[in-house]
Protein backbone atom coordinates (compact mmCIF):
# COMPACT_ATOMS: atom_id res chain seq x y z
CA UNK A 1 0.00 0.00 0.00
CA UNK A 2 1.15 3.56 -0.63
CA UNK A 3 2.23 5.68 2.31
CA UNK A 4 1.18 9.29 2.38
CA UNK A 5 2.85 11.02 5.27
CA UNK A 6 1.28 14.36 6.16
CA UNK A 7 2.45 14.42 9.78
CA UNK A 8 5.81 16.08 9.27
CA UNK A 9 5.56 18.22 12.37
CA UNK A 10 5.99 14.97 14.30
CA UNK A 11 9.28 14.38 12.49
CA UNK A 12 10.40 14.02 8.88
CA UNK A 13 11.72 11.20 6.77
CA UNK A 14 15.51 10.95 6.87
CA UNK A 15 17.25 12.11 3.69
CA UNK A 16 18.92 9.07 2.06
CA UNK A 17 22.16 11.03 1.59
CA UNK A 18 22.24 11.82 5.31
CA UNK A 19 21.72 8.16 6.13
CA UNK A 20 24.74 7.16 4.02
CA UNK A 21 26.87 9.78 5.73
CA UNK A 22 26.09 8.69 9.26
CA UNK A 23 26.37 4.92 8.86
CA UNK A 24 30.21 4.76 9.19
CA UNK A 25 29.96 6.50 12.56
CA UNK A 26 28.26 3.44 14.05
CA UNK A 27 30.84 0.79 13.17
CA UNK A 28 33.91 2.44 11.60
CA UNK A 29 34.50 5.80 13.29
CA UNK A 30 32.95 4.79 16.57
CA UNK A 31 35.30 6.67 18.87
CA UNK A 32 34.21 8.80 21.81
CA UNK A 33 34.75 12.44 20.91
CA UNK A 34 36.44 13.01 24.29
CA UNK A 35 39.12 10.36 23.69
CA UNK A 36 42.58 11.59 22.76
CA UNK A 37 43.42 8.76 20.37
CA UNK A 38 42.90 8.84 16.61
CA UNK A 39 39.41 7.30 16.66
CA UNK A 40 38.34 9.80 19.30
CA UNK A 41 39.74 12.73 17.36
CA UNK A 42 37.98 11.56 14.18
CA UNK A 43 34.70 11.64 16.06
CA UNK A 44 35.50 15.07 17.49
CA UNK A 45 36.40 16.46 14.05
CA UNK A 46 33.13 15.15 12.63
CA UNK A 47 31.20 16.72 15.49
CA UNK A 48 32.92 20.08 15.10
CA UNK A 49 32.21 20.05 11.38
CA UNK A 50 28.55 19.47 12.21
CA UNK A 51 28.63 22.35 14.69
CA UNK A 52 29.74 24.70 11.91
CA UNK A 53 27.02 23.36 9.60
CA UNK A 54 24.32 23.89 12.23
CA UNK A 55 25.60 27.38 13.10
CA UNK A 56 25.65 28.31 9.40
CA UNK A 57 21.97 27.51 8.99
CA UNK A 58 20.97 30.16 11.52
CA UNK A 59 23.74 32.74 11.09
CA UNK A 60 25.38 31.89 14.41
CA UNK A 61 29.00 31.21 15.37
CA UNK A 62 29.97 27.60 15.93
CA UNK A 63 31.16 28.27 19.49
CA UNK A 64 27.62 29.47 20.30
CA UNK A 65 26.02 26.11 19.42
CA UNK A 66 25.40 23.44 22.06
CA UNK A 67 24.26 19.96 21.08
CA UNK A 68 21.55 18.15 22.99
CA UNK A 69 19.71 14.89 22.31
CA UNK A 70 16.31 16.42 21.65
CA UNK A 71 14.64 19.78 21.20
CA UNK A 72 12.79 19.21 24.47
CA UNK A 73 16.14 18.93 26.22
CA UNK A 74 17.39 22.11 24.54
CA UNK A 75 14.23 23.98 25.60
CA UNK A 76 14.64 22.71 29.17
CA UNK A 77 18.25 23.85 29.18
CA UNK A 78 17.29 27.28 27.84
CA UNK A 79 14.27 28.02 30.00
CA UNK A 80 15.29 26.47 33.29
CA UNK A 81 19.00 27.08 32.76
CA UNK A 82 18.65 30.81 32.04
CA UNK A 83 15.97 31.39 34.70
CA UNK A 84 18.17 29.73 37.32
CA UNK A 85 21.38 31.47 36.23
CA UNK A 86 19.77 34.90 36.60
CA UNK A 87 17.63 34.30 39.66
CA UNK A 88 19.69 36.72 41.75
CA UNK A 89 18.43 39.44 39.39
CA UNK A 90 14.82 38.33 39.44
CA UNK A 91 12.47 35.36 39.40
CA UNK A 92 9.95 36.30 36.74
CA UNK A 93 9.79 34.79 33.26
CA UNK A 94 7.36 35.19 30.36
CA UNK A 95 6.32 32.46 27.91
CA UNK A 96 3.45 32.27 25.44
CA UNK A 97 0.33 30.20 26.06
CA UNK A 98 0.91 28.17 22.89
CA UNK A 99 4.48 27.02 23.52
CA UNK A 100 5.47 23.39 23.17
CA UNK A 101 5.08 21.41 26.40
CA UNK A 102 8.86 21.36 26.84
CA UNK A 103 8.63 25.13 27.47
CA UNK A 104 5.22 25.23 29.19
CA UNK A 105 6.10 22.49 31.65
CA UNK A 106 9.43 24.16 32.44
CA UNK A 107 7.32 27.15 33.39
CA UNK A 108 5.22 24.94 35.62
CA UNK A 109 8.30 23.44 37.25
CA UNK A 110 9.86 26.87 37.81
CA UNK A 111 6.55 28.04 39.26
CA UNK A 112 6.77 25.26 41.85
CA UNK A 113 10.29 26.41 42.66
CA UNK A 114 9.16 29.93 43.53
CA UNK A 115 9.42 31.62 40.15
CA UNK A 116 6.64 33.76 38.78
CA UNK A 117 5.56 32.83 35.25
CA UNK A 118 3.41 34.93 32.92
CA UNK A 119 1.67 33.08 30.09
CA UNK A 120 1.05 35.54 27.26
CA UNK A 121 -2.27 35.04 25.47
CA UNK A 122 -2.59 34.96 21.69
CA UNK A 123 -5.30 36.32 19.38
CA UNK A 124 -7.64 34.13 17.30
CA UNK A 125 -4.92 33.69 14.67
CA UNK A 126 -2.39 32.66 17.28
CA UNK A 127 -0.37 35.89 17.29
CA UNK A 128 1.26 37.48 20.34
CA UNK A 129 0.68 41.19 20.69
CA UNK A 130 3.86 43.28 21.24
CA UNK A 131 1.79 45.49 23.51
CA UNK A 132 0.97 42.52 25.75
CA UNK A 133 4.66 41.68 26.01
CA UNK A 134 5.51 45.29 26.91
CA UNK A 135 2.91 45.24 29.68
CA UNK A 136 4.06 41.90 31.02
CA UNK A 137 7.70 42.92 31.48
CA UNK A 138 8.67 43.72 35.06
CA UNK A 139 11.87 44.85 36.76
CA UNK A 140 12.42 41.27 37.94
CA UNK A 141 11.83 39.67 34.51
CA UNK A 142 14.89 37.77 33.32
CA UNK A 143 13.68 35.70 30.38
CA UNK A 144 11.11 35.74 27.58
CA UNK A 145 10.56 32.53 25.63
CA UNK A 146 8.30 32.73 22.57
CA UNK A 147 8.28 30.22 19.75
CA UNK A 148 9.11 31.28 16.20
CA UNK A 149 6.33 29.12 14.73
CA UNK A 150 3.60 26.95 16.19
CA UNK A 151 3.73 23.26 15.36
CA UNK A 152 -0.02 22.78 15.36
CA UNK A 153 -1.48 25.82 13.60
CA UNK A 154 1.68 27.10 11.87
CA UNK A 155 1.38 30.73 13.00
CA UNK A 156 4.70 32.61 12.76
CA UNK A 157 5.39 35.17 15.49
CA UNK A 158 6.98 38.59 14.86
CA UNK A 159 10.07 37.58 16.83
CA UNK A 160 12.30 40.48 15.69
CA UNK A 161 9.67 42.95 16.87
CA UNK A 162 9.17 41.12 20.18
CA UNK A 163 12.86 40.62 20.94
CA UNK A 164 13.55 44.36 20.66
CA UNK A 165 11.04 44.99 23.43
CA UNK A 166 12.82 42.53 25.71
CA UNK A 167 16.28 43.78 24.76
CA UNK A 168 15.40 47.39 25.63
CA UNK A 169 14.71 46.18 29.17
CA UNK A 170 17.81 44.01 29.30
CA UNK A 171 15.75 40.81 29.30
CA UNK A 172 17.07 37.65 27.62
CA UNK A 173 14.99 36.34 24.71
CA UNK A 174 14.78 32.65 23.75
CA UNK A 175 12.84 31.34 20.77
CA UNK A 176 11.87 27.74 20.05
CA UNK A 177 12.48 27.59 16.29
CA UNK A 178 12.05 23.83 16.00
CA UNK A 179 9.01 24.02 13.79
CA UNK A 180 10.35 26.80 11.55
CA UNK A 181 13.91 25.59 10.92
CA UNK A 182 14.29 23.97 7.52
CA UNK A 183 11.16 25.69 6.23
CA UNK A 184 12.04 29.37 6.71
CA UNK A 185 15.22 31.42 6.55
CA UNK A 186 16.45 31.92 10.09
CA UNK A 187 19.12 34.37 11.18
CA UNK A 188 19.70 34.82 14.90
CA UNK A 189 20.99 38.37 14.37
CA UNK A 190 17.98 39.45 12.36
CA UNK A 191 15.70 37.85 14.94
CA UNK A 192 17.64 39.56 17.70
CA UNK A 193 17.45 36.55 20.02
CA UNK A 194 19.91 35.45 22.70
CA UNK A 195 18.94 31.79 22.52
CA UNK A 196 17.26 29.55 19.94
CA UNK A 197 16.31 25.88 19.77
CA UNK A 198 16.34 23.76 16.61
CA UNK A 199 16.19 20.04 15.83
CA UNK A 200 17.46 18.08 12.83
CA UNK A 201 14.64 15.56 12.80
CA UNK A 202 12.28 18.33 11.66
CA UNK A 203 14.11 18.71 8.36
CA UNK A 204 15.33 15.31 7.14
CA UNK A 205 17.98 14.65 9.79
CA UNK A 206 17.96 11.72 12.23
CA UNK A 207 16.24 11.66 15.61
CA UNK A 208 18.61 12.09 18.53
CA UNK A 209 20.29 15.42 17.83
CA UNK A 210 19.12 18.96 18.48
CA UNK A 211 20.88 22.17 19.45
CA UNK A 212 20.63 25.28 21.52
CA UNK A 213 22.12 28.48 20.19
CA UNK A 214 23.30 30.53 23.14
CA UNK A 215 24.73 33.94 22.38
CA UNK A 216 28.15 34.57 23.82
CA UNK A 217 27.87 36.13 27.25
CA UNK A 218 24.50 34.61 28.22
CA UNK A 219 24.88 32.63 31.41
CA UNK A 220 23.17 29.29 31.87
CA UNK A 221 22.88 26.70 34.62
CA UNK A 222 23.51 23.19 33.23
CA UNK A 223 20.61 20.79 33.61
CA UNK A 224 22.80 17.71 33.20
CA UNK A 225 25.85 17.63 35.42
CA UNK A 226 28.81 15.46 34.53
CA UNK A 227 31.84 15.80 32.32
CA UNK A 228 33.27 18.53 30.15
CA UNK A 229 31.21 17.95 27.02
CA UNK A 230 29.64 20.97 25.32
CA UNK A 231 31.87 23.34 27.29
CA UNK A 232 30.43 22.01 30.56
CA UNK A 233 26.90 23.09 29.68
CA UNK A 234 25.57 19.67 28.72
CA UNK A 235 27.39 16.62 30.01
CA UNK A 236 27.15 13.18 28.43
CA UNK A 237 28.80 11.24 25.61
CA UNK A 238 27.97 12.92 22.34
CA UNK A 239 25.73 11.02 19.91
CA UNK A 240 28.10 11.35 16.98
CA UNK A 241 26.05 9.61 14.24
CA UNK A 242 22.99 11.76 15.04
CA UNK A 243 25.06 14.95 15.34
CA UNK A 244 26.81 14.26 12.02
CA UNK A 245 23.42 13.67 10.42
CA UNK A 246 22.03 16.84 11.98
CA UNK A 247 24.92 18.86 10.55
CA UNK A 248 24.56 17.33 7.10
CA UNK A 249 20.80 17.97 7.15
CA UNK A 250 21.45 21.64 7.99
CA UNK A 251 23.88 22.04 5.11
CA UNK A 252 21.55 20.32 2.64
CA UNK A 253 18.46 22.21 3.68
CA UNK A 254 20.26 25.55 3.53
CA UNK A 255 21.41 24.80 -0.02
CA UNK A 256 18.19 23.21 -1.27
CA UNK A 257 15.45 25.19 0.46
CA UNK A 258 15.11 27.67 -2.43
CA UNK A 259 14.39 24.74 -4.74
CA UNK A 260 11.79 22.82 -2.77
CA UNK A 261 10.09 25.54 -0.74
CA UNK A 262 7.96 26.99 -3.57
CA UNK A 263 6.62 23.50 -4.24
CA UNK A 264 5.74 22.94 -0.56
CA UNK A 265 3.97 26.30 -0.47
CA UNK A 266 2.05 25.43 -3.63
CA UNK A 267 0.89 22.11 -2.13
CA UNK A 268 -0.10 23.77 1.15
CA UNK A 269 -2.10 26.39 -0.74
CA UNK A 270 -3.85 23.62 -2.65
CA UNK A 271 -4.96 22.14 0.68
CA UNK A 272 -6.12 25.48 2.04
CA UNK A 273 -8.06 26.26 -1.12
CA UNK A 274 -9.40 22.87 -2.18
CA UNK A 275 -10.27 21.18 1.09
CA UNK A 276 -13.02 23.68 1.98
CA UNK A 277 -14.35 23.37 -1.58
CA UNK A 278 -14.86 19.64 -1.08
CA UNK A 279 -16.15 19.65 2.49
CA UNK A 280 -18.72 21.94 4.09
CA UNK A 281 -18.31 23.47 7.56
CA UNK A 282 -14.51 23.48 7.50
CA UNK A 283 -12.49 26.24 9.17
CA UNK A 284 -8.79 27.04 8.78
CA UNK A 285 -6.91 27.48 12.05
CA UNK A 286 -3.90 29.77 12.41
CA UNK A 287 -3.02 32.98 10.63
CA UNK A 288 -4.08 32.95 6.95
CA UNK A 289 -0.78 34.47 5.77
CA UNK A 290 1.71 34.49 8.64
CA UNK A 291 2.10 30.72 8.74
CA UNK A 292 4.86 28.26 7.96
CA UNK A 293 5.06 27.00 4.37
CA UNK A 294 4.23 23.43 5.36
CA UNK A 295 1.22 23.80 7.67
CA UNK A 296 -2.49 23.49 6.98
CA UNK A 297 -4.71 23.02 10.04
CA UNK A 298 -8.48 22.73 9.95
CA UNK A 299 -11.43 22.18 12.23
CA UNK A 300 -13.98 19.96 10.53
CA UNK A 301 -17.28 20.46 12.29
CA UNK A 302 -19.64 17.77 13.67
CA UNK A 303 -17.03 15.01 13.76
CA UNK A 304 -14.15 13.97 15.96
CA UNK A 305 -10.51 14.01 14.88
CA UNK A 306 -9.28 10.64 16.11
CA UNK A 307 -12.00 8.79 14.20
CA UNK A 308 -11.06 10.75 11.07
CA UNK A 309 -7.39 9.94 11.60
CA UNK A 310 -8.13 6.21 12.00
CA UNK A 311 -10.12 6.05 8.77
CA UNK A 312 -7.36 7.86 6.87
CA UNK A 313 -4.82 5.52 8.46
CA UNK A 314 -6.66 2.60 6.87
CA UNK A 315 -6.04 4.28 3.50
CA UNK A 316 -2.34 4.72 4.21
CA UNK A 317 -2.69 8.44 4.87
CA UNK A 318 -0.99 9.61 8.06
CA UNK A 319 -2.18 12.80 9.73
CA UNK A 320 -2.65 14.12 13.26
CA UNK A 321 -5.37 15.80 15.30
CA UNK A 322 -5.56 18.07 18.32
CA UNK A 323 -8.88 16.61 19.49
CA UNK A 324 -9.34 15.51 23.07
CA UNK A 325 -9.46 11.85 22.08
CA UNK A 326 -6.34 12.06 19.93
CA UNK A 327 -4.61 13.98 22.69
CA UNK A 328 -2.93 11.86 25.35
CA UNK A 329 -4.08 14.41 27.93
CA UNK A 330 -7.76 13.84 26.88
CA UNK A 331 -8.25 17.56 26.56
CA UNK A 332 -8.62 19.68 23.45
CA UNK A 333 -5.12 20.88 22.52
CA UNK A 334 -3.94 23.89 24.48
CA UNK A 335 -3.21 25.68 21.20
CA UNK A 336 -6.78 25.39 19.87
CA UNK A 337 -8.06 26.40 23.30
CA UNK A 338 -5.76 29.46 23.31
CA UNK A 339 -7.01 30.66 19.91
CA UNK A 340 -10.56 30.28 21.20
CA UNK A 341 -11.73 27.53 18.88
CA UNK A 342 -15.14 26.30 20.08
CA UNK A 343 -14.48 23.24 22.21
CA UNK A 344 -16.92 21.07 20.23
CA UNK A 345 -15.79 22.30 16.81
CA UNK A 346 -12.14 21.83 17.76
CA UNK A 347 -12.78 18.12 18.29
CA UNK A 348 -12.74 17.84 14.50
CA UNK A 349 -9.21 19.18 14.29
CA UNK A 350 -7.04 17.93 11.45
CA UNK A 351 -3.38 18.84 11.18
CA UNK A 352 -1.67 18.41 7.82
CA UNK A 353 2.05 19.14 7.60
CA UNK A 354 4.17 18.75 4.49
CA UNK A 355 7.78 18.06 3.61
CA UNK A 356 9.90 18.01 0.46
CA UNK A 357 8.81 14.39 -0.03
CA UNK A 358 5.16 15.27 -0.63
CA UNK A 359 3.79 15.88 -4.11
CA UNK A 360 0.49 16.45 -5.91
CA UNK A 361 -0.38 12.77 -5.63
CA UNK A 362 -0.39 13.06 -1.83
CA UNK A 363 -2.75 16.01 -1.95
CA UNK A 364 -4.97 14.33 -4.56
CA UNK A 365 -5.20 11.19 -2.45
CA UNK A 366 -6.12 13.11 0.70
CA UNK A 367 -8.70 15.16 -1.19
CA UNK A 368 -10.13 11.93 -2.58
CA UNK A 369 -10.34 10.02 0.70
CA UNK A 370 -11.15 12.74 3.22
CA UNK A 371 -14.59 13.86 1.95
CA UNK A 372 -16.16 10.36 2.10
CA UNK A 373 -14.55 9.82 5.52
CA UNK A 374 -16.07 13.05 6.81
CA UNK A 375 -19.41 12.18 5.24
CA UNK A 376 -19.39 8.74 6.82
CA UNK A 377 -18.65 10.14 10.27
CA UNK A 378 -21.23 12.91 9.88
CA UNK A 379 -23.87 10.32 9.02
CA UNK A 380 -23.08 8.74 12.40
CA UNK A 381 -22.94 12.05 14.27
CA UNK A 382 -25.85 13.13 16.49
CA UNK A 383 -24.50 16.69 16.32
CA UNK A 384 -24.81 16.72 12.55
CA UNK A 385 -28.29 15.14 12.67
CA UNK A 386 -29.39 17.83 15.08
CA UNK A 387 -27.90 20.55 12.88
CA UNK A 388 -29.60 19.20 9.77
CA UNK A 389 -32.97 19.03 11.50
CA UNK A 390 -32.92 22.35 13.27
CA UNK A 391 -30.16 24.43 11.65
CA UNK A 392 -28.83 24.86 15.19
CA UNK A 393 -25.50 23.78 16.49
CA UNK A 394 -26.39 23.10 20.08
CA UNK A 395 -27.45 19.63 21.02
CA UNK A 396 -30.54 19.12 23.12
CA UNK A 397 -32.34 15.89 23.68
CA UNK A 398 -33.77 13.75 26.43
CA UNK A 399 -31.24 12.97 29.07
CA UNK A 400 -28.55 15.19 27.64
CA UNK A 401 -26.09 16.76 29.99
CA UNK A 402 -24.57 18.77 27.22
CA UNK A 403 -26.61 21.89 27.89
CA UNK A 404 -25.37 22.18 31.44
CA UNK A 405 -21.73 21.48 30.79
CA UNK A 406 -21.32 23.39 27.56
CA UNK A 407 -20.56 26.86 28.81
CA UNK A 408 -19.69 28.44 25.48
CA UNK A 409 -22.22 30.53 23.65
CA UNK A 410 -23.81 28.83 20.73
CA UNK A 411 -21.63 29.36 17.70
CA UNK A 412 -22.90 31.64 15.00
CA UNK A 413 -22.61 30.60 11.37
CA UNK A 414 -19.03 31.17 10.31
CA UNK B 1 0.93 -3.48 18.50
CA UNK B 2 -1.97 -1.53 17.02
CA UNK B 3 -3.67 0.97 19.29
CA UNK B 4 -7.05 -0.82 19.15
CA UNK B 5 -7.98 -4.52 19.11
CA UNK B 6 -9.19 -6.12 15.85
CA UNK B 7 -12.70 -6.28 17.24
CA UNK B 8 -12.74 -2.58 18.05
CA UNK B 9 -11.47 -1.77 14.57
CA UNK B 10 -14.10 -4.04 13.02
CA UNK B 11 -16.94 -2.33 14.87
CA UNK B 12 -15.41 1.11 14.19
CA UNK B 13 -15.08 0.50 10.48
CA UNK B 14 -18.34 -1.39 10.08
CA UNK B 15 -20.58 -0.07 12.82
CA UNK B 16 -23.86 -1.98 13.28
CA UNK B 17 -27.22 -0.28 13.78
CA UNK B 18 -26.26 3.30 12.99
CA UNK B 19 -29.21 5.64 12.72
CA UNK B 20 -32.33 6.89 14.41
CA UNK B 21 -35.77 5.33 14.84
CA UNK B 22 -38.56 7.49 13.48
CA UNK B 23 -41.09 6.98 16.29
CA UNK B 24 -38.70 5.74 18.95
CA UNK B 25 -40.17 4.50 22.24
CA UNK B 26 -37.17 5.80 24.17
CA UNK B 27 -34.17 8.04 23.57
CA UNK B 28 -31.05 8.25 25.69
CA UNK B 29 -28.05 10.48 25.33
CA UNK B 30 -24.80 10.68 27.30
CA UNK B 31 -21.55 12.50 26.95
CA UNK B 32 -20.54 15.92 25.89
CA UNK B 33 -18.91 17.04 22.66
CA UNK B 34 -16.60 19.28 24.66
CA UNK B 35 -14.99 16.15 26.10
CA UNK B 36 -15.02 14.56 22.69
CA UNK B 37 -17.80 11.98 22.91
CA UNK B 38 -21.58 12.13 22.58
CA UNK B 39 -23.80 9.07 22.13
CA UNK B 40 -27.51 8.96 21.32
CA UNK B 41 -29.50 5.71 21.49
CA UNK B 42 -33.00 5.18 20.06
CA UNK B 43 -34.99 2.10 21.04
CA UNK B 44 -38.17 0.41 19.86
CA UNK B 45 -39.83 -1.78 22.48
CA UNK B 46 -42.31 -4.60 21.90
CA UNK B 47 -43.57 -6.89 24.69
CA UNK B 48 -40.86 -5.59 27.04
CA UNK B 49 -38.20 -6.57 24.51
CA UNK B 50 -35.79 -4.36 22.54
CA UNK B 51 -37.17 -4.91 19.07
CA UNK B 52 -34.78 -2.36 17.57
CA UNK B 53 -31.79 -0.37 18.77
CA UNK B 54 -30.12 2.40 16.78
CA UNK B 55 -27.39 4.83 17.69
CA UNK B 56 -25.60 7.94 16.54
CA UNK B 57 -22.24 8.80 18.01
CA UNK B 58 -19.91 11.76 17.82
CA UNK B 59 -16.55 10.58 19.06
CA UNK B 60 -13.36 8.67 18.65
CA UNK B 61 -12.84 5.16 17.32
CA UNK B 62 -13.50 3.61 20.72
CA UNK B 63 -16.73 5.56 21.22
CA UNK B 64 -18.10 4.42 17.86
CA UNK B 65 -17.06 0.79 18.42
CA UNK B 66 -18.58 0.79 21.92
CA UNK B 67 -21.90 2.15 20.61
CA UNK B 68 -22.00 -0.45 17.86
CA UNK B 69 -21.23 -3.28 20.28
CA UNK B 70 -23.88 -2.12 22.77
CA UNK B 71 -26.50 -2.00 20.03
CA UNK B 72 -25.60 -5.53 18.97
CA UNK B 73 -25.61 -6.88 22.53
CA UNK B 74 -28.93 -5.22 23.38
CA UNK B 75 -31.00 -6.01 20.34
CA UNK B 76 -33.60 -8.72 21.05
CA UNK B 77 -32.96 -8.67 24.80
CA UNK B 78 -35.67 -8.01 27.38
CA UNK B 79 -35.48 -4.63 29.11
CA UNK B 80 -34.30 -6.30 32.31
CA UNK B 81 -31.58 -8.19 30.47
CA UNK B 82 -30.49 -5.03 28.67
CA UNK B 83 -30.18 -3.22 32.00
CA UNK B 84 -27.61 -5.86 32.99
CA UNK B 85 -25.25 -4.76 30.20
CA UNK B 86 -22.46 -2.74 31.79
CA UNK B 87 -19.72 -0.56 30.38
CA UNK B 88 -17.26 -3.16 31.62
CA UNK B 89 -19.00 -6.04 29.87
CA UNK B 90 -19.04 -4.05 26.63
CA UNK B 91 -15.32 -3.39 26.88
CA UNK B 92 -14.77 -7.08 27.52
CA UNK B 93 -16.79 -8.08 24.46
CA UNK B 94 -14.65 -5.72 22.39
CA UNK B 95 -11.48 -7.52 23.47
CA UNK B 96 -10.50 -4.67 25.76
CA UNK B 97 -9.98 -0.94 25.33
CA UNK B 98 -6.85 1.15 25.87
CA UNK B 99 -6.77 2.33 29.52
CA UNK B 100 -7.31 6.01 28.67
CA UNK B 101 -10.43 5.07 26.70
CA UNK B 102 -12.12 3.13 29.49
CA UNK B 103 -13.58 6.20 31.11
CA UNK B 104 -14.71 8.73 28.52
CA UNK B 105 -15.46 6.65 25.45
CA UNK B 106 -17.00 3.71 27.22
CA UNK B 107 -20.43 5.20 27.91
CA UNK B 108 -22.55 3.15 25.53
CA UNK B 109 -24.30 1.08 28.20
CA UNK B 110 -25.18 4.27 30.09
CA UNK B 111 -26.79 5.73 26.96
CA UNK B 112 -28.78 2.54 26.41
CA UNK B 113 -29.96 2.51 30.03
CA UNK B 114 -31.05 6.13 29.70
CA UNK B 115 -33.10 5.21 26.63
CA UNK B 116 -34.78 2.41 28.59
CA UNK B 117 -35.49 4.76 31.50
CA UNK B 118 -36.94 7.26 29.04
CA UNK B 119 -39.22 4.51 27.70
CA UNK B 120 -40.34 3.59 31.21
CA UNK B 121 -41.08 7.18 32.21
CA UNK B 122 -43.18 7.57 29.07
CA UNK B 123 -45.17 4.46 30.08
CA UNK B 124 -45.88 5.99 33.51
CA UNK B 125 -47.18 9.15 31.86
CA UNK B 126 -49.50 7.11 29.66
Amino acid sequence: MHRIYLDNQSGTRLDARVLQLILPFFDQQYGNAQSMHTLGQQAKDAMEKARVQVADLIGARNEEMYFTATASEANNLAVKGIAQAYQAKGKHIIVSAIEHFSVLNCGKRLGQAGFDVTYLPVDKDGLISPEDLKKALRPDTTLVSIQLANSEIGTVQPIAELSVIAREKGVIFHTDAVYAAGFMDIDVNQLGVNALTLSGNQFYGPKGAAALFLKKGVRITPQTDGGVQEAGRRAGTENIPAIVGFGAACELVKKEMPQFLPEIIRLRDRLIKELPEKIEYVYLNGHPLKRTPHNANFSIEFIEGEAMMLFLDQEGIYVSSGSACANKALKLSHVLTAIDVDAAVGQGSLSLTLSKYNNDNCIDSLLEHLPPTVERLRQMSPLFAHFQKTGKRQVAGPGTDYKHQHEHEEQEEH
Amino acid sequence: MPFYSDKVMDHFQHPRNVGEIKDADGIGEVGNPVCGDLMTFNIKVKDERLEDVKFKTFGCGAAIAVSSMVSEMAKGKTLDEAMQITNASVAKELGGLPPNKMHCSNLGADALHKAIEDYKSRQVKK
